[in-house]
């Protein structure tokens, strides 16, 4: 019984996470692309996206190191791009916290936007979840992503060749990530929350080392949850 | 081509690992650490709204300057955005959201291209 339930999780995640492949085969290739130009032989290319699956950071840390900035600087610039990943952990733990050790390791290197995304947002529609089917669950997302991930970031690497830009495939990652948050806005705190992060994020856009965006991250998150209190607490007076 | 790397061989590799290292623990972080202890509640109260803040935080400055047209407003761009979004809100279904982003930006793009 178990085994199907697990089984019906994971082709639930491959499914809910299928648009992302429009998103996945372009930044891939464009990865492998680049960093073929920079001179990195298919090894090392292949390494930086197996060891880091990191869209995002691997082209801070490719383009600063061609800019022969130190190397202290080039991984500093690079986590910090990757800091909301720690936000996205603390999210997750409340949800497959009690996993098994291997599992959450598991799961914790395939946590990327996509899979965190698809992830929480299932959790959340569907509170009722065992543990065991939210990690079938979460790997099931990642199945079309981080294997994409791999083969297209060699594909990028041996041909060389990027998607044309007239495709606008730059464009897929806002698409993808709005389609996915837009049922998420269930109550008034999840707008408040939305709105409050957008106009930081644009105020703080020259912020260096993309520290607006986890700033931006925390203080929506800081607006979400007192605009919950503020609801709690007018309901409870009323 | 390996030879004359424009990158050190030994920096690129330092990188790679530590930086796959330090990836892996900010993503390990809390769900290696903490597990199934019990967070307090004011934090769970504002992890609640880290996707809803992050990932519009992510997307804003993509669509108010998107870096395929170097950072220029684009009215296609912007109108996909609207559009995913509006649909989305509406019918809650992703893949139709996706589907009328990508026509409308499309469509926009042919028609003012």
């Amino acid at each position: 019984m178990t085994a199907t339930t697990r089984k019906t999780a994971y082709r639930q995640g491959i499914v809910d996470a299928a648009p992302f492949i429009l998103v996945i085969i372009p930044f891939a290739s464009l990865f492998g692309v680049l960093a073929t130009e920079a001179g990195l032989n298919v090894v090392e290319t292949m390494a930086f996206s197996v060891v880091v699956i990191a869209g995002a950071a691997q082209f801070t840390a490719l383009q600063l190191m061609q800019e022969n900035v130190p190397t202290a600087i080039v991984l500093i610039s690079a986590l910090a791009v990757n800091l909301r990943m720690a936000m996205y952990s603390a999210a997750l733990t409340p949800y497959i916290g009690a996993a098994p050790l291997w599992q959450r390791a598991l799961c914790a290197y395939v946590t990327v936007d996509q899979s965190y995304v698809v992830g929480v947002s299932k959790f959340e529609r569907d509170p009722e979840m065992s543990v065991a089917a939210r990690v079938a669950y979460f790997l099931g997302a990642v199945t079309p992503i981080v294997p994409l991930w791999y083969g297209f970031t060699l594909v990028g690497a041996l041909l060389g060749t990027q998607i044309p830009d007239s495709w606008a495939l730059d464009f897929a990652i806002p698409i993808t990530f709005l389609a996915m948050i837009a049922p998420m806005f269930r109550t008034m705190a999840h707008v408040v929350a939305a709105l409050v992060a957008v106009v930081a994020a644009l105020l703080t856009a020259g912020v260096p080392y993309s520290l607006g965006l986890v700033i931006s991250g925390v203080i929506g998150m800081i607006a979400g949850a007192q605009t919950e209190l503020w609801l709690e607490r007018r309901a409870a007076r009323a | 081509m390996i030879e004359d790397s424009l990158i050190d061989t030994g920096t690129l590799w330092t990188v790679i690992i530590l930086l796959g290292l330090g990836s892996f623990a900010l993503r390990f972080v809390f769900t290696g650490f903490v597990g199934d202890r019990a967070m307090p509640d004011w934090l769970l109260r504002h992890l609640r709204y880290t996707a809803v803040a992050i990932l519009p935080a992510l997307v804003a400055p993509q669509v108010v300057w998107p870096v395929a047209t170097d950072g220029v407003f684009d009215v296609p761009r912007a109108a996909a955005a609207a559009m995913t979004l509006g649909v989305g809100l509406v019918t809650k279904n992703v893949l139709m959201a996706v589907v009328s982003g990508a026509v409308t930006l499309y469509g926009l793009l042919y028609l003012l291209g």
